[in-house]
């Protein structure tokens, strides 16, 4: 069984021909997993809406951006609608003060502000602990379940409001608030310029009017079907 | 903005140690750390490769990969960097410090395998870090790894000492010994 | 060659990870549930058969001088395929295994094999070879993360047996330390 000689030509042909083979194969099951990755994160995400703001998965949902009052962060909201009927905004939120970093939550407000429902999107707290701002490992954050913010203080008993800390898990619960209330702000701002038809609108917006999906250009983030 | 740079550093070395804490860089832990002076050599040549390894990664990542949009050869590209760079450290050792060059024996081409750099490489694009601040974290955590390293070299010396039962003699000893280095780590983690 | 024997090796005999103590990072890094070890025992299983079948394949066209790199561009290729299919159809499992699933192209196992055994012997034995190290490598990780699930969240397979909170520092670093430390000290005593 003779070894080819390690000639540079040698070397240098076959370094590229493994290379250049492997882009191949690589390029091909990029193409064919495209399609599936889109829709499992697409999927993700409207998983996510649904449990915040139930009927998102039978209804339409639809993606834009609002900036905050201070211009310096900006929020994806995603407004739900089924039949016409309006069921809810889900709001993507974030803290950067969890425990460990950042945490990312998504909420539903109904119309006038009030709570739909809330849980933990990502995050890296502590198990056992700070891991208890997920529905998964707790039922913690239903204590939010129709809340109006305007009246509910986000802020943990400690801090002189009206949420009940996970024991001995303070600073996950604070940046847990910390995020709802970054989600209610940007509500009262989306509320106070939709009452003057002024929505801050992003360049990703998609969109759906009445019942077709249609998608404009060539930002993604279609989530929910008429069919 | 200083802050965040001094977090970061932290948040590398103490609160997600990268070995005590997310298990990258194992291999050579375990390996290399019987001798404090072995340990402190393999924490430079980590150090050493790691940032250059970030920092070549960092822009072929932003400078050709997003923008041919083949992220999908991030892999392929970080691992082929990563084993040149080693390949480089070697050769530049070899001629400049050649009794560390001895001292480091096998574990030198390891670092090539070894998940550290790689993990670093990678997560610095997970958390979407600018160069400088990448640059930073990766000297964190390669101190950060340093760090473990020595105390568990330190740690490993004297336990030669000790007697510990056959079955747990070697591996077994050192892996529990880790594991209360890390449940000691664990309490840095009011520090962030 | 004894194809059965081949096989089993990695099982208890040469077991990747109780024995040869490779591939330590993912080892400690994803058994938090029984589950999440045995996903990653498996996407590293579907690596090691692919890149051991390929690299026995082209064994002698390769030349000698290239021939790391040239098994580096061909495991990395099956780990980035590995991560894209899983990303595509097991979403959850994907997430949850993260950074491991890239990092499949530094275990120490799939190009220790590659170039310990697949280099030097026939197609067929490299396949079975693979395959046997492979799942030793799952049957491994399972273990250890049905143990950490068990004792630390008082579940199996993501099935709660008791309500309670459990013994949180097993699926914690320091339970991941001190959990393998004894599995290896078992099987030792099992082998002898």
């Amino acid at each position: 069984m003779a070894k080819k000689d390690s000639t540079f030509l040698n070397m240098t042909l076959t370094l590229l021909i493994v290379t250049a083979l492997s882009a191949v194969a690589l390029g091909f099951v990029y193409n064919s997993t495209k399609g599936p990755i889109k829709d499992a994160k697409a999927q993700k995400l409207k998983n996510a809406i649904n449990i915040v703001v139930p009927g998102a998965d039978k209804g339409e949902v639809e993606e834009f951006k609002v900036l905050s009052p201070d211009g310096r962060e900006e929020l994806t909201f995603y407004k739900v609608t089924h039949n016409g009927e309006l069921k809810g905004y889900a709001v993507n939120t974030y803290s950067n003060n969890g425990f460990s970093g950042h945490i990312s939550v998504m909420v539903g407000f109904d119309e006038n502000g009030v709570i739909i429902d809330n849980n933990v999107l990502e995050h890296a707290e502590t198990p056992g602990l700070g891991d208890k701002t997920s529905k998964d490992v707790s039922d913690w954050n239903s204590q939010f379940i129709g809340k109006n913010p305007a009246e509910f203080k986000l802020n943990v008993k400690k801090d002189g409001g009206d949420v009940d800390a996970i024991t001995a898990a303070t600073i996950s619960s604070r940046a847990y608030c910390d995020a709802l209330d970054r989600a209610y702000r940007g509500f009262v701002a989306f509320k106070e310029s939709s009452d003057s038809k002024l929505v801050e609108v992003s360049d990703d917006n998609t969109l759906i009017e009445d019942n077709n999906t249609e998608v404009d250009s060539t930002s993604n983030e279609n989530i929910g079907g008429t069919k | 903005m200083e802050y965040e740079y001094i977090l970061i550093i932290i948040g590398a070395i103490f609160v997600n140690n990268i070995v005590l804490a997310q298990f990258l860089g194992i291999c050579p832990f375990m390996g290399v750390s019987s001798k404090v002076k072995t340990a402190v050599g393999m924490g430079g040549a980590v150090l050493f490769v790691m940032t250059l390894a970030v920092i070549v990664t960092w822009i072929i990542m932003h400078y050709v990969l997003i923008p041919f949009e083949i992220q999908y050869m991030q892999t392929i590209a970080y691992i082929l960097v990563i084993a040149s760079l080693v390949q480089m450290v070697e050769i530049i050792l070899k001629k400049m410090s050649p009794a560390l060059y001895q001292a480091l024996g096998v574990f030198l081409p390891l670092i090539t395998t070894n998940c550290a750099i790689l993990g670093v490489a990678i997560l610095v694009i997970q958390k979407e870090f600018n160069l400088l601040k990448s640059v930073i974290f990766s000297i964190g955590n390669a101190a950060g790894f340093a760090l473990a390293l020595i105390i568990f070299a330190g740690i490993r010396e004297h336990m030669d000492k000790l007697n510990i039962p056959e079955g747990m003699k070697g591996i077994p000893a050192s892996l529990v010994v880790a594991g209360i280095l890390a449940l000691a780590f664990m309490g840095f983690a009011g520090m962030v | 060659m004894n194809q059965w024997k081949n096989f089993t090796k990695g099982f208890i005999k040469e077991n990747p990870v109780f024995i040869l103590l490779l591939g330590l990072c993912p080892t400690l890094g994803v058994t938090t549930s029984a589950i999440n070890g045995l996903g990653m025992g498996l996407a590293t299983t579907f690596v090691l058969l692919m890149s051991n079948t390929v690299i026995s394949l082209i064994k002698n066209v390769i030349p000698n001088k290239v021939r790391i790199p040239s098994f580096i561009v061909i495991i990395a290729s099956f780990v980035t395929i590995v991560d894209l299919v899983m990303a595509a159809y097991v979403p959850a499992l994907h997430a949850q295994l993260g950074l491991f699933i890239p990092l499949i192209v530094v275990n120490c196992i799939v190009l220790g094999r590659a170039e310990a055994f697949a280099s030097k012997n026939t197609v067929l034995s490299s396949m079975i070879d693979g395959l046997g190290m492979g799942l030793g490598f799952a049957f491994a990780l399972t273990i250890l993360g049905a143990v950490r699930e068990l004792l630390g969240s008082y579940a199996i397979f993501g099935y709660k047996l008791i309500n309670t909170d459990g013994m949180l520092v097993f699926v914690l670093a320091p339970g991941a330390f001190i959990g393998l430390a004894y599995l290896v000290a078992i099987v030792r005593r099992i082998n002898k």
